[in-house]
């Protein structure tokens, strides 16, 4: 049996944003982490705080300006399909039906068509999207769109799934379904997660070990274990060691606005 | 059994017929207050006509440009001939401009280099308005049909470009950055990301295109031609027969109109995913 991948480990990464005839953004500085492979990672921070960067230089879209970032220690240098990434909105190409979106990569990648076929079958089938797959993104519904996301990256079968606020703008029931169903996805394959939010609940409720991120310049200023037993369901969110790690989340998130957290 | 899309014979607590002439009166699409307004624009236009309203004394009634029409135009094989000039003239125009437009479009919008260089010439000429290029095209071109037709072109080349170039700007930097991603090539990120990003660019490009091609074509016929639509109506007026201005302008109203179809049609057919709900 090969050992869990998918370890990403970021040291003291840095990154500033110059737009022109606008001041520089310090979005990262000091950035540093160690995501542990076959975890569900969750990095929480406010909006602003460059979670999405820190999720682009992981996928290999943003170069650090300083700092080294690697992956099952081999430096990361470009996007590759071992880190695939579910984007805030919606990537799907509105131009391509499910199966096309889903059978993509592996295409791209010199794979057989039926091969690629038969995996995107199973894929969406088990994600509830078997009698979609000749649809086109822009016929479904945004839980739906989500899941042929997931399933046109895990058709790659990549070592980290990257995930940057992935059900922000769905409704609340369907986001709550959502979560059930990474959860559920996670348990099962136990795949390399990095998963990033704004918000506590949803943070709690998936990981494993949950990141705090600084205001920017961003970067890890607590890390708290959730020791909720797995498998979770929503319940779990009722229970006592559920509020105790709110409390302590909670603590943290405002000891750290205006003060240096010290590591 | 009480499912309203059924239709078993025995169906009769609901008869299908009723339902069908209550939907008939409720079609949307059947504007009456439209159907309306247009008898009236026309009777309007005949009464003005007929009491001689001031600046109307010189203007046919629709009743004599119908008679007209059918009389001297209908059955004439030199006023379908007018049509089928105008028609290849914003064919040749048009086409060329897409054909021209889309890749230096894509080229704009892709390459720094190309932007860097072509980009200032092109935006000095862009202003400049299709018709002011009319002398110069006759001075340049070698003959008449050839100026006419790059007129045309140039007026929805320009609009067509700076589209597509638009179009390549605004691709989501995800859907390029996905692909990149799942380990696709240069030229299949190309062809199966770029190149159906700017295709609503593209149909964008061909509306406005196929519309400023026409207001082109007849002005320039006017100008600088002996043959097609805008030549015929402007014939109307220099030889004092104002029915067959008339007649004129509606030809090339239905024209324009016929054309717009045509270019909704082939939208359609190019990006079916915009469509389909």
């Amino acid at each position: 049996m090969r050992s869990a991948q998918g370890a990403l480990v970021g040291t003291n990464l840095a990154k500033t944003y110059h737009v022109k005839d606008q001041p520089p953004v310090e979005v990262l500085k000091d950035c540093s982490f160690e995501f542990e492979p076959a975890m569900l990672n969750v990095v929480m921070g406010t909006s602003g705080c460059g979670k999405s960067t820190l999720a682009h230089m992981l996928a290999g879209y943003v170069r650090p300006d300083e700092g080294t970032l690697t992956i099952d220690g081999v430096p990361i240098t470009d996007a590759g399909p071992d880190r695939l990434m579910v984007f805030q909105e919606t990537a799907l190409w509105p131009w391509m039906t499910v199966e096309e979106n889903v059978i993509f990569g592996p295409l791209s990648r010199g794979g057989s068509r039926s091969k690629a076929v038969a995996a995107s079958n199973d894929l969406l089938q088990r994600f509830g999207l078997g009698d979609f797959k000749d649809k086109y993104p822009g016929q479904l519904s945004g839980g739906m769109m989500r899941r042929a996301e997931l399933a046109q990256a895990l058709v790659n079968s990549p070592k980290v799934m990257i995930l940057d606020e992935p059900f922000r703008g769905l409704d609340v029931m369907t986001r709550e379904l959502m979560q059930e169903y990474y959860i559920k996805l996670f348990e099962d394959t136990r795949l390399s997660t990095v998963f990033i939010t704004a918000e506590l609940e949803e943070a709690l409720f998936l990981a494993d070990r949950i990141y705090l991120m600084s205001d920017a310049p961003g970067r890890i200023v607590k890390i708290i274990d959730v020791d909720l037993p797995r498998p979770r369901e929503i319940s779990c969110t009722a229970t006592k060691r559920y509020v105790e790690l709110e409390q302590e989340a909670l603590a943290a998130l405002y000891a750290g606005q205006g003060e240096e957290a010290n590591a | 059994m009480s499912d309203p899309m059924s239709t078993t014979v025995n169906d009769t607590a609901n008869p299908p017929v009723k339902r069908l002439r209550k939907s008939r009166w409720t079609i949307s699409s059947w504007n009456w207050r439209g159907f309306v307004s247009i008898v009236i624009f026309f009777l309007a236009w005949q009464g003005a006509v007929s009491f001689g309203l001031p600046g109307f004394t010189k203007i046919p009634g629709p009743s004599e440009v119908v008679q007209t029409f059918v009389r001297d135009y209908l059955f004439s094989p030199h006023y379908w001939h007018s049509w089928l000039v105008s028609f290849e003239r914003v064919f040749w125009g048009f086409a060329l401009a897409q054909i021209i437009g889309i890749p230096f479009g894509l080229f704009l919008g892709t390459s720094r280099v190309f932007n860097n260089l072509v980009f200032p010439v092109f935006e000095m000429m862009r202003p400049i308005p299709p018709l002011a290029w009319v002398p110069l095209s006759i001075l340049f071109w070698p003959t008449n049909e050839s100026s006419i037709i790059f007129i045309t072109f140039i007026g929805a080349f320009f609009i067509i470009t700076i589209n597509i170039y638009d179009g390549v700007r605004s691709i989501k930097q995800e859907h390029i950055w996905l692909a990149r991603s799942l380990g696709a090539s240069r030229s299949r990120i190309f062809l199966r990301i770029m190149l159906p990003a700017v295709l609503p660019a593209i149909a964008v490009g061909m509306t406005l295109g196929i519309a400023v091609t026409w207001n082109v074509v007849i002005a320039a016929e006017m100008i600088a031609s002996d043959s097609g639509l805008g030549r015929l109506t402007w014939e109307g007026y220099v030889s004092s027969t104002p029915p067959v201005v008339i007649v004129g302008m509606i030809s090339i109203g239905l024209a324009g109109f016929l054309s717009t179809i045509v270019v909704d049609m082939i939208e359609r057919r190019m990006m079916p995913w915009k469509y389909k709900r």
